[in-house]
């Protein structure tokens, strides 16, 4: 592994008086396939939303390839990320097409109408879409389908960096199965750096090079995924194997 | 609790109401700054804005039209009823056209396009919050402010005052219709009595207000939308929230600019 490509030090939010993020630690390397795991409710997407500055921390220093993300010109800065969002989040006005090729349409990426529909077109067939979805409306499209589409917009401008919140949220397991097969296929083509929050484990297993576990606001465990098993560590093994005895007080 | 505890309730919630009440005017202020600053810096998204010209403009003829028609015709109604009282029943005309044009026309204009537009712009923008559209739309390397507010507030700035235009003359359109079928006036003679005793100033002090009441029916809109709540409530209450600003701040702003074209 090379060089990180994002850094976390001591980051901490608060809403009011919730203090979602504790203090939190973590670095990801260039090029690895990050998943972040943790119950509902314990600051996950928080996490990666300050990341791209959607949501700002109130302390603690996050760097993006060694420089500070909260400075600087942010629209270059997202140029470099690719999100696919829990429910899709498609545009709903637009066709899918021009979801995908959203940033190839407008802004410093612009390209021909032609040329952004083709690239458009290409990254569906990538995610596995025949070419005539490319003209319906989200509306018209089943849920896997649309984080299909999601996806293809999520790598339509050949990101550095892509960030995946709950991939498999609300799919059945064989659609599950095929978006993480897709997503590791996909990380590992670009050579992209990826960081995945679920707290599905199927999608951890198939997705991720290491590990980390939130709770609690910080990172309770991190490490490679082969020694996610034998940690040790009580509150990783009462998530991993789903049970409701443990160190984590679940609300009954 | 003591009684020092239950005289301070009212105070107490007198100040918490008051306090809300300025925080709220304090963020619509800087809401509608940020978005004229927007306005003026690139880029610009001429093709949201012809779009939202398209539904807040042309959309809001039927209403706008049906609206000032029936309120034409009325008003002859009353001002003739009035004016029979000291044998003045001749201002008919001069009367309808100067209502219309300089009250009645803009701000029942305003109120219909409010009712329409503000909703629509609200829950659009509400579900698309809710739904992470906005986001999405973050990460995507284009700001929210430029690509939803700017253009939907152009457009109803702009729009507006020709939505009034039509109707001030369907409005008097009304009333002549009602003037000569029910109340007898000689056709050339109301066209020519209108036509006399309306100034310039009437019509174009009407036409700002339109202005300034598409400024505001857009901006609440977008500014109760992209502060929505979660969820399906979420959106209807902002969508209620911005209905009934717009409607008060239009007439709240009526009559301040009625003052000052005065």
């Amino acid at each position: 592994m090379g060089a990180q490509m994002i850094e976390m030090q001591d980051v901490r939010k608060s809403f009011g008086s919730n203090h979602v993020l504790r203090g939190i630690d973590l670095d990801i390397a260039k090029g690895e396939s990050m998943v972040i795991i943790g119950g509902s409710g314990t600051g996950k997407s928080v996490l990666l939303k300050c990341i791209l500055g959607l949501v700002q921390p109130d302390s603690g220093k996050i760097l993006v390839d060694g420089r500070d993300a909260t400075r600087g010109d942010h629209d270059a800065f997202l140029a470099r990320f690719g999100m696919l969002f829990q429910g899709g989040a498609l545009f709903d006005s637009l066709a899918v097409w021009q979801n995908v090729a959203f940033r190839l349409l407008r802004g410093s990426l612009k390209r021909p109408k032609a040329e952004a529909r083709e690239i458009a077109i290409e990254k569906l067939r990538r995610v596995g879409l025949k070419s005539e979805v490319a003209d319906l409306f989200p509306a018209e499209l089943s849920g896997g389908m649309q984080k299909r589409v999601g996806l293809a917009r999520a790598i339509a401008a050949e990101p550095e960096i892509i960030f995946f919140d709950e991939p498999t949220t609300g799919l059945d397991p064989i659609m599950s199965g095929v978006i993480n097969e897709l997503i590791r296929e996909i990380v590992v083509e670009m050579g992209a750096t990826a960081m995945t929050i679920t707290h599905d484990m199927s999608s951890v297993r198939a997705i991720a090079d290491k590990v980390a576990m939130l709770h609690d606001g910080v990172i309770q465990w991190t490490g490679p995924v082969a020694d996610m098993d034998a940690s040790g560590d009580p509150y990783l093994d009462q998530f991993i194997h789903g049970r409701a005895e443990g160190p984590i007080e679940s609300v009954r | 609790m003591t009684a020092a505890d239950i005289l301070t309730l009212i105070p107490a919630a007198v100040g918490r109401s008051t306090l809300a009440f300025c925080r709220i005017i304090g963020s619509v202020a800087i809401f509608a700054l940020s978005t004229l600053s927007h306005l003026l810096r690139p880029p610009f998204y001429p093709k949201e804005f012809l779009h939202a010209l398209l539904h807040i403009g042309y959309f809001s003829l039927p209403v706008v039209g049906m609206t000032a028609l029936f309120t034409g015709g009325a008003l002859a109604l009353q001002i003739y009823s009035g004016g029979s009282r000291f044998n003045a029943e001749s201002v008919v005309p001069s009367i309808v056209a100067i209502g219309m044009v300089r009250e009645l026309g803009p701000v029942l204009g305003g109120l219909m396009v409010a009712g329409r537009v503000a909703a629509s712009i609200a829950a659009e923008i509400g579900t698309m919050k809710v739904t992470e559209q906005i986001d999405a739309l973050t990460t995507l390397s284009t700001h929210p402010m430029k690509y939803l507010t700017v253009p939907r507030v152009l457009a109803a700035t702009l729009a507006m005052p020709v939505l009034a235009a039509i109707g001030d003359v369907i409005g008097i359109m009304g009333g002549y219709l009602v003037g000569v079928t029910r109340l007898d006036f000689n056709s050339a003679a109301y066209i020519k009595n209108t036509y006399d005793f309306l100034e310039v100033a009437d019509v174009t002090s009407g036409l700002w207000k339109a202005a300034a009441f598409g400024f505001i029916v857009a901006l609440m809109g977008c500014y109760h939308g992209m502060r929505s709540g979660r969820g399906a409530q979420g959106v209807g209450k902002a969508t209620t929230n911005a209905v009934v600003s717009a409607s008060v701040m239009i007439l709240a702003s009526n009559y301040v600019l009625t003052e000052v074209f005065f």
